[in-house]
């Protein structure tokens, strides 16, 4: 009997589960954990030395300025735009609804290369607009103004995709009821529906935020690789590497994965809380 | 405060939600909107509120014409099917929400609030759960919660949608009584919306029933059972069974037997008699209608008992006292004693019927 009682009805065999176990950690450890452990061992190869005078270059810490810039700018602005769109997605009904959706997705979609390009072809020297702008002394091509568009439109899904199903799980009556106690808009938005997201809302927040300090693709496009201006510490890696100064590359990889890691760190932090939330919030219902 | 509901009408993609209703809610009135689901009992009431937009038609409270007013400013205390509460706020802050967003001069000050709040809690009985989150608590509490958030606004008119919907049976027949204790102390005029009779019936002055839209009948309950307007009320409310028969020289005639019932001013033709269980009486002597028992079941002190009678055997229940010694397959007699003629045209409560099974009278038909 007590054999029996440890299969659950939709569970595998012991052979089965044993087999998909192995599988899953030998693929984890290859696709996953092996590059990250190699890009610190490799950081650090040549000695301590070497990897403390790569990250102290001028050039690595203006493009870590720039990313830190750039994700300050790139992650608040989303923060708006996913809200916004969250909430008109989730709480409204309208013609082109589903086209909406789709077009916020656009960005995960369409190749961040492509993407890029797009924007050289917006506000290129050959573009409608681009004769003005060099006119009137803007610059956002290969610079920090075109760096951060191109993050934002690449980053833009992160914070909406998050909301949007939440927000519509959890309806409207509470606005309502906020409204019929005399509640203003505003009021009802900060006092109801922003605390009843504000775990996904951070959850997204810092998905959005890995993603601006990591994009590589676009920002590769539209910055033009000017050191200590436009590099991104991404790019830099890359120009370090092409540059066979593998070490120093590696060294401001792990700079890069090491932001990337407390970011982890945090959503699963999160995680663990959310679910929680979540569950509450159900109960209610 | 009087509320005054002049031809509304409210049409969603390809059906009539509210179909030209009018209806007076006089002040400190206890008011049930019934009816089944989609019938747009639910629409009346969010449009009373504000919280739907009619496309035509004004609703007025007391001389005020309020139906372009903000939601805000219509000052109604409505609870929610699902209670609405605020999930991240304790059950004090829920109850204080509404008078802490009032604008900076009619707010009151927070140990005002807080006097209130607390004197609201006990109201509803909940004196000692104001630092509970809403999930720390039953359904029957959260309903509560919702109810004094409600009344803190000190509403001009107190909306209810299902209050009691989402509740056990026994839940639900304590906070009824509760409820209307509740409104008799405060005085509220009070709407609220339920598809179950009983609800309706036992809570309300008055019972609106709707059906696909508009107003069957506005009546006291008594009214409403006694004398239904129309099938649908008459099939809706209470038990019923429908048998087809004809009207001519004056009289009804189930086949060729003459029936001892008023059949109003119906002129000669097919038409629809409708009957509550207790409209049919098992007699011995001629004339009676010849029936054939096919079940008996025992409900309470009374015994259930259908027959299928006439050419067409239509089915037809009625109760006899518990002792009757009545058995299936046996053939009986049986005299109508009350019961309302309907038009043939007219429609009853059919085809819904399994619908609403939960809260009334199912039971098979011959189609």
């Amino acid at each position: 009997m007590t054999k029996h009682r440890r299969h659950t009805p939709v569970g595998e065999g012991p052979v089965t589960r044993f087999i998909l176990l192995t599988l899953m950690v030998l693929f984890l450890g290859f696709i996953l954990i092996a590059p990250l452990l190699v890009v610190f061992v490799e950081a650090v190869s040549k000695g301590l030395g070497v990897f403390v005078t790569a990250l102290a270059m001028p050039d690595t810490i203006a493009a870590l300025q720039l990313t830190l810039l750039v994700a300050a700018i790139a992650v608040p602005a989303n923060l708006v735009f996913g809200v916004a769109a969250a909430w008109t997605v989730a709480k409204f009904d309208f013609k082109g609804k589903a086209f909406l959706l789709t077009l916020i997705d656009l960005p995960f979609a369409v190749s961040p290369v492509v993407s890029g390009l797009v924007f050289v072809l917006l506000f290129g020297a050959n573009s409608l607009i681009g004769p003005w702008l060099t006119d009137n002394g803007i610059r956002i091509l290969f610079a920090v103004p075109g760096i951060v568009i191109a993050t934002i439109f690449i980053t833009f899904p992160f914070i909406a995709r998050e909301l949007i199903p939440l927000m519509q799980q959890q309806g409207n009556s509470e606005e309502e009821a906020a409204l019929s106690l005399g509640a203003s808009g505003w009021r009802t938005f900060f006092l109801v529906t922003l605390p009843n997201v504000k775990w996904g809302l951070l959850y997204g927040v810092l998905l959005c935020n890995a993603r601006a300090m990591g994009e590589f693709g676009a920002v590769s496009v539209v910055s033009g690789h000017i050191r200590g201006l436009t590099n991104t510490l991404p790019l830099h890696i890359e120009i370090l590497y092409n540059d066979n100064k593998a070490a120093a590359a590696f060294a401001v990889a792990s700079l890069l994965a090491a932001l990337a890691l407390v970011t982890l760190g945090l959503k699963t932090l999160l995680e663990v809380r959310y679910s929680g939330e979540l569950a509450a919030s159900r109960r209610n219902h | 405060m009087q509320v005054r509901i002049a031809n509304v009408n409210k049409r969603y993609v390809g059906m009539a939600a509210l179909d030209d209703v009018s209806l007076n809610v006089e002040p400190g009135e206890l008011v049930a909107l019934l009816g089944p689901s989609g019938s747009g009992k639910t629409t009346l009431l969010r449009t009373i509120a504000g919280l739907e937009i009619p496309d035509s038609g004004q609703i007025f409270f007391n001389d005020e014409d309020a139906s372009d007013g903000r939601i805000q400013d219509r000052g109604v205390g409505f609870v929610f099917q699902h209670y609405a509460l605020f999930k991240h706020m304790r059950v004090f802050d829920n109850v204080a929400f509404g008078l802490r967003a009032r604008p900076g001069k009619t707010r009151p000050k927070e140990s005002e609030i807080k006097r209130r709040v607390l004197e609201l809690l006990d109201l509803v009985q909940l004196s000692g759960l104001e630092k509970r989150f809403p999930t720390q608590l039953s359904g029957g509490q959260r309903q509560r919660v919702a109810l004094a958030r409600a009344l803190a606004i000190e509403p001009k008119v107190l909306l209810l949608d299902e209050p009691f919907g989402a509740l056990d049976a026994r839940v639900r027949k304590d906070l009824r009584r509760w409820l209307r204790e509740i409104h008799e102390r405060t005085g509220h005029t009070t709407l609220f919306v339920t598809h179950d009779q009983e609800e309706a019936l036992e809570l309300a002055d008055r019972v609106v029933v709707m059906n696909k839209g508009r107003i069957e009948q506005s009546a006291s309950p008594d009214e409403i059972y006694d004398h239904p307007r129309t099938p649908f009320v008459f099939s809706f409310i209470g038990e019923s069974s429908v048998i087809p028969v004809t009207i001519g020289n004056g009289r009804a005639w189930l086949d060729e037997r003459p029936l001892d019932i008023e059949i109003g001013g119906l002129s000669d033709g097919p038409a629809q008699l409708y009957l509550r269980p207790e409209d049919i009486v098992v007699t011995e002597e001629a004339p009676g209608i010849p029936g054939l028992v096919v079940s008996t079941r025992r409900i309470g002190g009374m015994r259930r008992v259908s027959i299928e009678c006439g050419l067409a055997r239509h089915r037809i229940e009625f109760d006899a006292p518990a002792e009757t010694p009545i058995a299936n397959s046996q053939r009986v007699m049986i005299r109508v004693t009350g019961g309302t003629v309907f038009g043939s045209a007219e429609e009853g409560y059919e085809s819904e019927r399994l619908a609403a099974s939960e809260t009334s009278n199912f039971k098979w038909k011959k189609a």
